[in-house]
């Protein structure tokens, strides 16, 4: 069979298959069903309706700054309504989208099975952390509704307490209460992984996926209160004047950006780290190999959370901190670029010698790598003091930072979800037209960011309204890009849903990967295993997977 | 067939106006260029390399041609290599990279100091000659040029692109950066930190010009104070000089000669005094005792503006000697018992 040489996909015979009667999914029935469910896969289908529903906010609002910035003339809408759109796309994206994305969805499903439990510690706990979500997120929706808030992403003090008068608390309060749903899915998160791992699970054998969320986890425990205590400090400022960042009163307005990028700086690891442990499954799923240097990419994920904590200085070098801290907060920047550079080669050498099949999450995973490595290397170009001076505060570090957070994370989570799609829904996305959704997503994202470093060097600052008309033809190019990418991101919304009824059934497994996860029924069971299984070989070991199937019977329905 | 010619002209205009590469108009910019060649040359060749090993592997090892793969545990040499080297690269940057930080931030010795107030929403330029300029500034060529800036309100930040230099200004407290500009015309200013509503209207215009033309363009838009003299003005309106008269007995220290030496304060520290120091001690007396003085002074906190400081600031460094206070105070006093003044008729 020719398809059999360039595919791995192994479905059960179409015409007998069924899915599953019984799973997580058809367990119980009604909304209330739903929203007072404890099960993690329940909790995680749920945030995986709510983020999409934020993400196509936030990227509505990425359209309209788009479609603005289409010409130099500050003329589509009011200066004041462009910086509400900004400070909107940058809230909801951030804290609504990028923070929740992975982990709480794909990880919220896979972390327990992965480790071979039935549920995560605190299952109740998992469901306050969505309801937490779902009340930061109305709160941002009231924002938006009462007029919106036009400080920016940063709430960068005194702008936020003392010169706007839009709705800075509402919105604080909302990154606040998301915050505590992060806290608690971090934690939920650490103690499954060191307390529930199943008989023979040793750290060495997990999934590289969950050494990445137990170090996004850490980061998460330990840096979201910070940024907890930032934005009540705002608050508190806006509300009775405390004065800690007013220097009328004796207060430091370099103190609130301190505070919040103590908790920014790891935010952005948050938010790619449970993306690189997609990244580590996929691609060794698809050269059916295990990941070269398993024990450098589990260490380099917690080396980023470390040194991630040190670091958050360098959004500050043209502020005037002295300028030794500078120059350690630059060096400490350049040996956190070590970790991902480390992680980049070795899934670049998982591919040597492999079996190389290129099915769709294996083509955003490639994505990932090519446009995680330009964000990665442009971030050494802003770690670099002087280069700082000039790069920062302009496009080019909106460029890197897109190129980070939506070339690499956003490509990582649909990689993820086309990946675990099949085990989620227990049915196929439908391949071609994925495929070509994956291509058109790198051709727009490419076309959308990279005339933005050119604009970063030639010195267009962010969050501008209006721009010398010499910078158009780039920003055309921008615009014109924005628009690919957003047929690239509604492709996989409009297939994956044809596909919970239309889809082909998947079966078990049809990657034929080693997971524990790949090992039980799509749709997993409420309880995950039948019998908690023991964990007698390593991650990875496509030996041991050939093995098993060797001597099984398949069973279908 | 084919496009209409008035269409291709327009777009052959559009394209050929468009900006590709900042024009080098500093003596930074040289050096900044060539940094940011060297930090892209590590970008091509990384992206170049981890493209080429993924291409190759993914033809080579694809299913159709390795249908068995050869499991491989993983290569301490290897991972130490691609640990090494990049640390390595990076290690040079940021050497690299700080240098030019320092060499960007500190200012020559013979720079000449403009001050910079920045406000919602515009840039304020007080030249010590007593030249105002809004939204612009004027600098001569090969002349180093010292900024020292301070925000009345929220944090701004100060970008010439052509310069490629840039430096946030800050309620509060002064901040300071220089460059030297070698090619006369005019240049983009920017406000690159987000600063509310008409953020992207806060712009201006670098004006350099040679020499000759800089000296004649001082000339002609003097408004004939300078900085020290509207300072003295102040000083006087104020009543500084009530205590700082120099005096053996006055009740404040003498300010003669103050600026840039080591002053004692109350608490035992050493200061270095400058103009932060001078701007500080002005709005926020009790903080900065002079040793051996009673805490009396009232702040000036409110009564101020950020310009009238400026003035004050360069007047207090341009005081060698308490000639002139004391001038200025027998002036006032003399002023008190006023003689009449002859034409003025007496009720």
């Amino acid at each position: 069979m020719s398809a059999s040489s360039t595919t791995i996909l192994s479905l059960p015979d179409q015409s007998t298959a069924t899915v599953p009667k019984k799973n997580y999914i058809t367990a119980e029935h009604g909304l209330l069903s739903w929203l007072l469910t404890g099960d993690h896969k329940r909790i995680a289908m749920l945030y995986l309706i709510s983020i999409t529903f934020f993400f196509f906010i936030g990227g509505a609002f990425a359209g309209l700054i788009r479609l603005e910035l289409l010409t130099p003339q500050p003329d589509l809408v009011a200066s004041d309504t462009y910086n509400k759109f900004f400070t909107m796309h940058g809230v909801i994206m951030v804290f609504l989208f990028l923070v929740p994305s992975v982990p709480a969805t794909i990880g919220n499903f896979l972390i327990p099975i992965m480790v071979g439990a039935r549920d995560l510690a605190f299952p109740k706990i998992n469901l306050l952390s969505w309801y937490l979500y779902v009340v930061g997120g109305t709160l941002v929706l009231a924002t938006m509704v009462l007029g919106g808030v036009d400080t920016g992403w940063t709430f960068t003090t005194p702008l936020s307490t003392h010169y706007l008068n839009t709705h800075v608390i509402t919105t604080a309060l909302a990154v606040f209460v998301a915050g505590f749903s992060s806290i608690f899915t971090g934690l939920n998160f650490i103690v499954t992984i060191h307390r529930m791992r199943c008989p023979g699970m040793t750290w060495f054998r997990l999934p590289l996926f969950v050494w990445a969320h137990y170090a996004a986890s850490i980061l998460m425990v330990l840096g979201t209160p910070v940024l907890a205590i930032a934005i009540v400090l705002v608050a508190l400022e806006r509300l009775i004047g405390i004065g800690v960042f007013d220097p009328t009163k004796g207060g430091d307005p370099l103190l609130f950006q301190h505070l919040f990028w103590f908790y920014s700086h790891p935010a952005v690891y948050i938010m790619i780290l449970p993306g690189m442990g997609v990244i580590s499954e996929v691609i060794s799923t698809f050269s059916r190999k295990r990941v070269f240097g398993y024990t450098a990419v589990a260490f380099s994920s917690v080396a980023i959370a470390l040194f991630g904590f040190f670091v958050w200085a360098h959004h500050m070098f043209i502020m005037g901190v002295s300028n030794y801290s500078a120059l350690v907060f630059s060096l400490l920047t350049m040996l956190v670029a070590v970790p991902s550079a480390i992680k980049i080669f070795n899934w670049s050498f998982t591919l040597q010698k492999g079996s190389i099949t290129f099915e769709t999450p294996m083509l955003y995973a490639f994505g990932f790598m090519g446009l995680f490595t330009i964000g990665g290397l442009t971030g050494v170009f802003l770690g670099s003091l002087g280069m700082d001076i000039h790069l920062t505060e302009t496009y080019f570090i909106v460029a890197h930072f897109h190129f980070v957070m939506v070339g690499g994370m956003l490509m990582a989570f649909l990689s993820g979800v086309h990946f675990w799609w099949p085990k989620m829904t227990g049915r196929m996305y439908p391949e071609a037209i994925s495929k070509l959704a994956a291509v058109v997503t790198f051709i727009g994202f490419n076309l959308t960011f990279l005339p933005q470093f050119i604009l970063g060097y030639l010195g267009m600052p962010r969050r501008y309204h209006s721009y010398p008309p010499e910078f158009q033809v780039l920003n055309v190019l921008s615009t014109a890009g924005a628009t690919v990418l957003g047929v690239g991101y509604m492709l996989p919304i409009l297939y994956l849903a044809w596909s919970l009824k239309y889809g082909a059934v998947a079966g078990n497994n049809p990657w034929q990967a080693t997971g524990l996860e790949w090992q039980i029924q799509s749709p997993p069971l409420t309880e995950n295993f039948t019998e908690i299984p023991i964990m007698d070989h390593e991650a990875y070991d496509y030996e041991w997977l050939e093995h098993k199937t060797a001597h099984e019977v398949t069973t279908v329905g | 067939m084919g496009i209409s010619p008035v269409l291709w002209q327009f777009l052959v205009k559009w394209l050929n106006a468009s900006a590709l590469f900042p024009r080098e108009a500093s003596t930074i910019a040289p050096w900044m260029d060539e940094l940011y060649f060297f930090l892209l040359a590590m970008t091509v060749v990384g992206i170049i390399l981890v493209g080429a090993i993924v291409f190759t592997f993914s033809i080579r090892y694809r299913k159709a041609v390795h249908p068995v793969a050869t499991q491989i545990e993983g290569s301490t040499l290897l991972e130490a290599t691609w640990t090494i080297i990049p640390l390595a690269i990076f290690l040079v940057t940021f050497v690299w990279g700080a240098l030019l930080y320092f060499r960007i931030y500190n200012p020559p010795v013979n720079s000449m100091n403009i001050y910079i107030v920045g406000k919602q929403w515009m840039w304020k330029a007080e030249h010590p000659g007593g030249q105002h300029e809004i939204n612009a500034l004027h600098v001569p060529t090969g002349r180093p040029i010292q900024l020292t800036m301070i925000s009345q309100d929220v944090f701004h930040s100060f970008s010439i692109p052509d310069f490629r230099i840039k430096r946030e200004v800050i309620p509060g407290r002064y901040s300071t950066m220089w460059f030297e500009a070698t090619t006369p015309g005019t240049y983009h200013l920017f406000c690159t930190q987000y600063c509310g509503t008409n953020h992207s209207a806060m712009i201006g215009e670098i004006t350099v010009l040679t020499p000759a033309d800089y000296k004649k363009w001082t000339e002609e838009s003097t408004s004939g104070m300078s900085l020290a003299q509207n300072g003295e003005r102040l000083f006087a309106s104020m009543n500084c000089n009530a205590c700082h008269s120099g005096n053996a007995a006055a009740r404040g220290p003498s300010l003669a000669g103050v600026y840039g030496s080591k002053l004692t304060l109350t608490n035992g520290s050493q200061v270095l005094v400058n103009e932060a120091y001078l701007r500080d001690a002005i709005l926020n007396p009790s903080q900065h005792i002079t040793a051996g003085y009673a805490p009396i002074m009232p702040t000036y906190q409110g009564q101020l503006s950020e310009d009238g400081l400026i003035d004050l600031v360069e007047y207090l460094k341009t005081l060698n000697t308490n000639f002139r206070v004391q001038q200025t105070l027998t002036n006032s006093q003399s002023d008190q018992a006023a003689p009449p003044a002859s034409g003025v008729v007496k009720p």
